[in-house]
């Protein structure tokens, strides 16, 4: 089926089949392969992306159900102000081990500091819960977002 | 001059290279050197340098990166000798092979022991080629020249001169012998021991392409691979109508494989336009496996063969020093416990994936991986070609922790590609990696210790049941009869028995340690609390005045001062002693593995619903003189300690009818962020050379935590993981 998404505000037209998760529509049809697969079952976060701002599990949100919300990823979310400041936040505090879940990381702490632009620990712990780092960054994410919100690290 | 110079070959690749690339190339062995001091470093190192005339230095890593942090540090160690301005150093991933680069592999925290000592010299080489250059353009002796950042100076006669200036005329000079140059005194180090973060970072948080899965070909396939449940069954019968009549599905085959369980297995490859398509037309597949030699393998029954084994005598003795059946019938006071841990996975969050792409013959491979050399002698192996007919390029990996010293994803991949007749990425999915993984091995530990009526250990007697046949142990099974308070103890005896095992093993971080730290210092905590003594004080009893127990630089050295040093400082560090609320208590241990000492200090408590929580970590680390990156030194330490925390708390593998149980990470919990306790890190400085830390804060780790449950609660934990075990 042929399916037009607004991805990072631009509008791109893919042909795959209606249940295919948006993750492989980004990674396999669109070659956009900042959006990582960790489980396929919304356990780790790997594959968060931003439908109209909101973090979703991109493995388990088939294309169909994108409709025309608007589809941000860690390629886009340096434009929005907020991202920018979580991705520099990142870099300077060393955030990364591996890094393969710092996409996922980037885009809930995105999500997390848009709605909170100032979270305390317990909103931080409630927002990130859902995102595994495996290296376990976890100490070095609480400075990041701390610090990204303007807050004492 | 050094006689290497003489080989024509190097001479044209030096010079070759300085023509096309318009900069300093430099790519040398050091030859292996007599002295004393390098006996350690086994390996010979190589390395890239690249110099462009606008000053712009590029530095080749030579090593896999896997979360460790070697691709930016030891270009750091190159930048220092050098003497670049690190923000003019720009870092590329070496290709892979070793005749030119010596090991490329990470494993076993041996990075900074191994390149400690060579790569700064791979640095001193460049810089004194430049300088030999500037002395040629002077007409004065090099030995009257300086540099500074990225600048050659004459300070007699006021000049000055650019590296990038001088790269062309440097590239055709020859090359100074390594071990003959002085190399910088740490008091001047501009780069080493300053923080830096990884030179990734602007790629990894915008999503650049980097991993393994991020890699791309025209015209690739994807695939999946189907595998048996039970290791190393065969492919029966399989109808593959159902998976090729998926849209988009273009192949779909039986790999024959072999019965080596770290080689080629058996099963079932469906390749498609995307890996989504090609899972579908997996889940269309009904396969018949053939029966297995050993089908009916289960974790349950092992438990049960395991305790026999320890009613019985030991099959094997491993180490005995004194009498220690003499020393127990003396005894004041006898002790006995049974400890038991799981298998574990490895759980990297990147799954084991890699791209292949054949032309003529020849394959090209994009694989994550730790130990790549292996790789390409796995492929060449089972594909029958030649070992230069492969080549290899490593991507960044999205961890590892020795999951990916196996290549077995590597040489399915070659296969798969070599059939589909297209560049193709094998991606396995989660519940794959869980159920194929080469898993920690699983052991159980029967310990009886005597303590004199001053209560000094004076016996430890420990049969351990591991998995091997014969004197042979499978793959990071070994008992390693070494481990403290081997020869701190006057009567030690170490036996072993084994249980035969058809289930692929492998190294996962600190390998052995990460279950013999358990076991020996949860023991020596209870056996302080059955004499009535505080655990820091029973301790230092314990390990003595200061000296080493092993040979000097063995993996078996313990220097007890060192361990005494780390010990004390994390007492230090948690206020050990203070006045603690009623219900949490404070847990201490302290482990050396991997030439590295930590002590770990944990304080933890129990919730109503009996899950532990950890209020805090606190880690004291001697890894030697000189710390190279503080910040991936500090990374490695609280990443070590919150790993172990995880796998103690709920990880394991069940096995049953001869396949693993666990699938995601539902049922292999890591850990999260919200019970991630803040992990404090403090470096003791000892006089030793630097040396690695991706493993040796994770042993310490789960003992600190049931010590400190112990303390909060009363009970001892004697099987991994904790589980409800509290509730």
């Amino acid at each position: 089926m042929a399916f037009t998404l607004t991805i990072n505000g631009q509008s791109r037209n893919v042909e795959v089949e209606g249940d295919t998760p948006l993750l492989w529509v980004l990674r396999d049809a669109l070659n956009m392969v900042g959006t990582k697969f960790g489980c396929g079952a919304a356990q780790c976060g790997a594959c968060t992306v931003h439908l109209d701002g909101v973090p979703v599990r991109a493995c388990v949100t088939p294309v169909r159900r994108v409709g025309t919300k608007a589809v941000t990823t860690i390629e886009g979310v340096g434009s929005d102000p907020v991202g920018a400041r979580v991705q520099e936040a990142w870099k300077t505090i060393d955030v990364p081990q591996c890094g393969y879940c710092q996409a996922g990381q980037i885009m809930a702490a995105t999500a997390l500091l848009t709605a909170k632009p100032r979270p305390t620990n317990a909103d931080i712990d409630a927002a990130m819960n859902g995102n595994l780092c495996r290296c376990a960054t976890y100490n070095r994410i609480r400075s990041a977002i701390k610090a990204a919100s303007g807050q004492e690290v | 001059m050094d006689k290497r110079l003489a080989s024509p070959s190097r001479r044209l690749f030096l010079q070759t290279s300085a023509a096309v690339g318009g900069g300093l190339l430099l790519s040398f062995n050091l030859p292996a050197s007599g002295r004393a001091a390098d006996a350690a470093v086994p390996s010979r190192l190589n390395a890239f340098v690249r110099i462009a005339g606008d000053g712009t230095v590029t530095i080749a890593a030579k090593r896999a990166e896997i979360g460790q942090g070697m691709k930016t540090t030891l270009p750091m160690l190159i930048a220092e000798e050098l003497d670049v301005d690190w923000a003019k150093v720009r870092i590329e991933q070496a290709p892979v092979d070793n005749a030119v680069y010596g090991d490329q592999w990470a494993g076993g925290s041996m990075s900074t022991p191994q390149e400690w000592e060579p790569t700064r010299r791979v640095g001193a080489v460049a810089r004194a080629l430049l300088i030999a250059a500037a002395a040629q353009r002077w007409g004065v002796p090099a030995a009257g020249l300086v540099t500074e950042p990225g600048v050659v100076i004459d300070p007699a006669g006021k000049r000055r001169l650019a590296y990038g200036e001088l790269v062309e005329a440097a590239a055709n000079l020859p090359v100074p012998d390594p071990q003959a140059l002085t190399l910088k005194d740490p008091a001047r180090y501009r780069i080493i021991g300053k923080a830096h973060p990884q030179s990734d970072n602007p790629a990894i948080v915008t999503g650049q392409p980097l991993y393994g899965l991020d890699v791309r070909l025209p015209g690739m396939l994807y695939a999946t691979f189907l595998k048996a449940p039970v290791f190393g069954a065969r492919v029966d019968r399989v109808d593959l109508a159902p998976a090729l009549a998926v849209k988009g599905v273009r192949a779909a085959f039986v790999v024959e494989g072999g019965t080596a369980l770290d080689g080629l297995l058996p099963g079932v490859a469906v390749v498609a336009d995307s890996w989504w398509t090609a899972r579908k037309g997996r889940q269309a597949l009904e396969v018949v496996w053939a029966d297995h030699p050993s089908p009916g393998q289960s974790t349950a029954a092992m438990a049960t063969r395991a305790a026999e084994l320890a009613r019985q005598a030991p099959q094997r003795v491993m180490r005995q020093e004194g009498n220690v059946e003499t020393a127990l019938a003396g005894a004041a006071k006898v002790v006995e416990a049974a400890y038991h841990y799981p298998f574990l996975a490895h759980a990297t969050l990147e799954p084991q994936n890699c791209t292949a792409a054949w032309t003529d013959g020849k394959v090209e491979i994009w694989a994550p991986a730790q130990d790549p050399e292996e790789g390409r002698a796995l492929v060449a192996r089972t594909l029958g070609i030649a070992p230069g007919d492969v080549t290899i390029h490593l991507t960044r990996s999205g961890g590892g922790f020795g999951r990916r010293l196996m290549n077995d994803y590597m040489v399915e991949a070659a296969w798969i590609a070599r059939k589909a007749g297209a560049p193709t990425q094998l991606i396995w999915s989660r519940e794959d990696d869980t159920r194929h993984d080469f898993y920690r091995p699983a052991g159980w530990h029967n310990l009886t210790a005597g303590l004199d009526a001053q209560g000094a250990l004076v016996a430890w007697r420990s049969h351990a049941v591991s998995f091997g046949e014969g004197d042979k142990f499978v793959r990071a099974a070994e008992v390693d009869a070494s481990q403290f308070p081997a020869r701190a103890v006057a009567n030690h005896l170490q036996t072993v028995s084994t249980l035969p095992l058809a289930v692929p093993t492998g190294w996962l971080r600190a390998p052995g340690n990460n279950a013999f730290g358990w076991v020996f210092q949860s023991f020596i905590d209870e056996l302080a609390h059955a004499s009535g003594q505080d655990p820091v004080a029973f301790r230092r009893r314990l390990l003595g005045e200061p000296r080493a127990l092993g040979k000097p630089g063995g993996w078996d050295n313990l220097d007890t001062g060192r361990m005494r040093g780390v010990l004390d400082r994390a007492a230090e560090m948690a206020g050990w002693g203070r006045a603690i609320a009623k219900g949490t208590g404070l847990g201490i241990a302290a482990h050396f593995s991997h030439l590295g000492y930590v002590a770990v200090v944990i304080e933890a408590s129990v919730g109503d619903d009996g899950t532990p929580v950890v209020h805090k970590a606190w880690a004291a680390v001697d890894v030697g003189r000189q710390i190279l990156n503080p910040s991936g030194t500090e990374q490695q330490v609280q990443g070590s300690v919150l790993d172990a925390i995880g796998s103690t708390l709920r990880q394991k593998i069940t096995l049953e009818n001869g396949a693993v149980v666990e699938g995601n990470f539902g049922d292999y919990p890591l850990l999260r962020f919200a019970e991630a306790p803040p992990v404090e890190v403090a470096f003791v400085l000892s006089d030793h050379p630097p040396t690695g830390l991706g493993e040796p804060a994770y042993p310490p780790t789960p003992p600190a935590l049931c010590n400190a449950l112990f303390a909060a609660t009363g009970k001892r934990i004697r099987t991994l993981p904790i589980g409800d075990q509290l509730a």
